[in-house]
């Protein structure tokens, strides 16, 4: 029997020498049924073609660098299964709603500014002297905003969101919910300093709930709810003067 | 000629370098910091860690607990001096951590929680779930966001060290995305590039783990301290080697062989799942070749069980491990026992430097994996390395911007000479090269399985020498490797063609070091020389650059403060 094979096809684009980009195929052997498509980018890489171009590290879902289009969906290439699209070919894009840098490389600059913009960071009246040791929190109060913190930034939210695509000055599921992650922490007092970055940023009457953003987080982050929740508290600071928590 | 120019500059944004650039802000407000890492600060590998940072911070725990533990642990090549001073500030360290936001999993009083970690004699973990890693980093780096003091330089891979008469004035990058060559100039620099997991095929380490600090600093003239001492940690998954957090078995985790039999009781009996990792890879190893493994399709493995502790804890505990065993397994941990074997997972050795991450060089530091300041010897701890990364991270970084304040500043035109060299260098050797036949991946891959099957969690002299022969083949292969991407957009090939130089060069020190230490001490076991030697190898190995790839080696004293060396038994 001839060994198994799997046919990848992947966006190549060099903006030096390409007008647009193109899909290219690609012959891997599909040997074990552990393999992920990122393994296969891998072999293309180490023994096909070494000018194929896209970010991977940790190949375990946690550090967000390999997020691609598969078949259309966004998925991290890492915990993609090939034996889920075997024998059909996968093809692997770029993410949507972002610029391609180069084959599967988008541009997330806009995000590393939203990010910044939102305050990512405990605001405090008065810091607590390192002295005074750790605030006290409880792991129910953690439970308020954990699943928050579970957001990678691996951008697969960006991709799927329908506002997003048609406007990027909206400030977008990951950040939205990474500031709900600050705003519902015990800890913080910066609800003011945050909201009108993010109420006042386009977009966000916009988010219909669709939902999608949710549905293709790979930490099960529910950004929807974070936006849904934000609107609520811009709503609330109108109706009422004092109704921000301190 | 224009470069950007700090006070600090800092390679590789981790949580070693970030800790690094806020303290040196937080010393000297006034202090311009670069950060420079070939990745997004966020995906580097801090986040991949698990179980969580030690500390003595409980009301059972003392300093002493904790430095002679650690010191025990390292098979007594920690330099104490150090573990001490490491111990009483890591508390703070965690206690600071928390103030940025770290989600540390707490008690029922709201304070930060501790749970059992192997090799440590008393519960001293602090842990955020089992994502102890991702959520320090992330917490760290958004904090850093908020000092405009830091310019980071994100997607950067640094080629060469700047040194101008023996001072560390800069680096040289190559900035990724445009295919720039830049200089990047600054009256300090600290390494904080992480380890070097990627020149082994079965490894816990992401991708970017390519010693590439350690090359940097030995290509300057810098020692490397015991490069031989490499952790394999006892939980890896078979194939992909995703890393099982040893919290699996501090929250009370089995470790089975094939007859069920927890098997540890042989070699660690008062310890058994919490033994140490050098230990414990050993003995699992041990259990293999007699017979006692299960057979898979990829290879030998155990079961690591935590049936016993029901859905509840492990979700509350380790809910991570719980989704890696269902998306990257196919089981639920909950009902179905872990597939584990031994797996690189951290490298001892690094960048020489004392406590303040000093190194040889003057104006360069370095901190967290890549350095070795003595912290862990011959086997570290599970959990010391977060704990470390923050407090030699921070140590490194209030000592690199008080050298920034009296240090002059770097003088422009040996720096062009030194950046168009360095790009020249290059250009010629990858880019422009005409004719070799060699590719990048194949020399990798054969690198990955020669170390596995050489440098592994036993050595011996033949194994080693026949390991070094094929390195330096690998090397002569090298010289004809061919670069299939010649565009100058994020080309991720000469990337590669960089790190793969630099592991090239790391595992040659490696391996040599080893071949040197003819006694077994912590991870280093040696099956031709099975006991340690204290009266010839109670020392660091230090090894330092030469023409060819064999290092020259020297040795240096371990410092000995409190704990007379014992027999290393748990």
């Amino acid at each position: 029997m001839p060994d198994k094979t799997i046919t990848i096809r992947a966006t190549r684009f060099d903006p030096d020498k390409d007008q647009e980009p193109r899909l290219q195929s690609y012959e891997v052997p599909f040997f074990d049924e552990s393999m992920v498509v990122l393994d296969a980018l891998n072999h293309i890489k180490a023994h096909i073609d070494g000018s194929l171009s896209y970010r991977w590290s940790c190949r375990m879902g946690i550090c967000g660098s390999c997020g691609m289009m598969v078949n259309g969906t966004p998925k991290l290439t890492c915990n993609a299964f090939l034996r889920d699209f075997w024998p059909r070919p996968v093809t692997v894009q770029p993410l949507n709603n972002f610029p391609v840098i180069r084959d599967l490389v988008i541009d997330m600059d806009d995000f590393m500014h939203k990010l910044k913009l939102i305050k990512p960071w405990i605001i405090r009246k008065q810091e607590l002297p390192l002295g005074a040791g750790e605030h006290r929190q409880t792991n129910d109060q953690i439970d308020d905003f954990r699943q928050f913190s579970e957001c990678i930034n691996c951008m697969l939210c960006y991709s799927a969101c329908p506002v997003y695509g048609l406007n990027n000055e909206f400030l977008g599921p990951a950040a939205i919910a990474l500031a709900r992650r600050y705003n519902l922490d015990s800890r913080d007092q910066g609800l003011k300093e945050r909201l009108p970055h993010i109420a006042d940023s386009e977009g966000i009457w916009e988010c219909s709930f669709v939902g999608e953003c949710s549905v293709v987080c790979p930490k099960g982050v529910d950004p929807a709810k974070a936006i849904q929740q934000t609107k609520l508290d811009t709503t609330m600071r109108f109706v009422l003067p004092y109704g921000n928590r301190e | 000629m224009d470069f950007e120019s700090y006070d600090v500059l800092i390679v590789g944004g981790g949580l070693a370098g970030i800790r690094a650039a806020i303290a040196a802000v937080e010393a000297n407000p006034r202090v311009r910091v670069g950060l420079v890492s070939k990745v997004y600060p966020m995906r580097s590998h801090t986040v991949s860690a698990e179980g969580g940072a030690a500390a003595a911070l409980g009301p059972g725990d003392s300093y002493e607990s904790h430095a002679f533990d650690t010191i025990k642990g390292s098979d007594y090549l920690a330099d104490q001096d150090v573990v001490e001073a490491f111990v009483r500030e890591a508390p703070t360290e965690i206690i600071q951590m928390e103030h940025w936001g770290c989600p540390w999993s707490r008690n029922a009083d709201g304070s930060i929680a501790v749970r059992p970690f192997g090799g440590m004699t008393t519960w001293r973990t602090c842990f955020a779930a089992d994502k102890s890693g991702f959520h320090m980093l992330h917490a760290v780096f958004q904090t850093s966001l908020k000092y405009p003091q830091i310019t980071r330089h994100d997607e950067a891979f640094v080629t060469k060290l700047l040194v101008e008469d023996s001072h560390c004035v800069g680096v040289v990058a190559l900035d990724i995305r445009t295919g720039r060559f830049d200089a990047i100039t600054a009256k300090s620099v600290i390494l904080a590039t992480g380890g070097l997991g990627r020149v082994y095929a079965f490894t816990t380490n992401g991708n970017i783990c390519t010693g590439d600090g350690m090359a940097l600093a030995y290509r300057a003239g810098v020692g490397l301290k015991d490069m031989e001492m490499v952790q394999f940690h006892p939980t890896g998954l078979p194939f992909t080697g995703i890393l099982i957090t040893e919290a699996v078995r501090g929250e009370g985790g089995y470790l089975l062989n094939s007859a069920g039999e927890r098997f540890l009781k042989r070699y660690v009996p008062n310890k058994m799942e919490l033994g140490p990792r050098d230990i414990i890879s050993r003995a699992m190893i041990t259990e293999f070749e007699e017979g006692r493994g299960f057979e898979g399709p990829h290879g030998k493995y155990m079961h690591l069980d935590v049936r016993h502790l029901g859905e509840k804890m492990i979700d509350r505990k380790l809910p991570f491990m719980r989704e890696l065993g269902r998306e990257f397994v196919g089981i639920d941990i909950v009902h179905d026992p872990i597939p584990v074997r031994p797996v690189q997972h951290y490298m001892m050795g690094g960048v020489d430097a004392n406590i303040s991450g000093e190194t040889e060089i003057l104006g360069l530091y370095a901190a967290g994996e890549c350095a070795n300041v003595g912290l862990n010897g011959g086997n570290r701890l599970g959990s010391n390395s977060l704990s470390e990364c923050l407090v030699f991270g921070a140590a490194a970084g209030r000592a690199a911007a008080h050298y920034a304040a009296s240090a002059k500043a770097p003088t422009a035109n040996p720096v062009a000479a030194m950046l168009w060299d360095e790009a020249r260098r290059v250009e010629s050797e990858y880019l422009e090269k005409k004719g070799g036949n060699e590719r990048i991946g194949p020399i990798r891959e054969e690198m990955q399985r020669e170390m596995d099957a050489g440098a592994g969690v036993f050595r011996n002299k033949d194994g080693l020498s026949r390991l070094a022969r094929n390195l330096g083949g690998l090397r002569e292969r090298f010289e004809k490797v061919k670069i299939d991407d010649s565009s100058r957009t994020f080309n991720t090939e000469i990337v590669a063609a960089l790190e793969l130089d630099f592991m090239l060069e790391v595992s040659s020190v490696m391996v040599f070091a080893a071949l040197a230490r003819e006694e077994s001490r912590g991870a280093h076991a040696r099956r031709d020389f099975p006991e340690r030697d204290d009266k010839q190898f109670l020392k660091h190995t230090v090894a330092f650059h030469t023409n060819t790839l064999a290092p020259r080696l020297e040795y240096s004293e371990v410092h000995i403060t409190h704990f007379q060396p014992q027999a290393r038994s748990y």
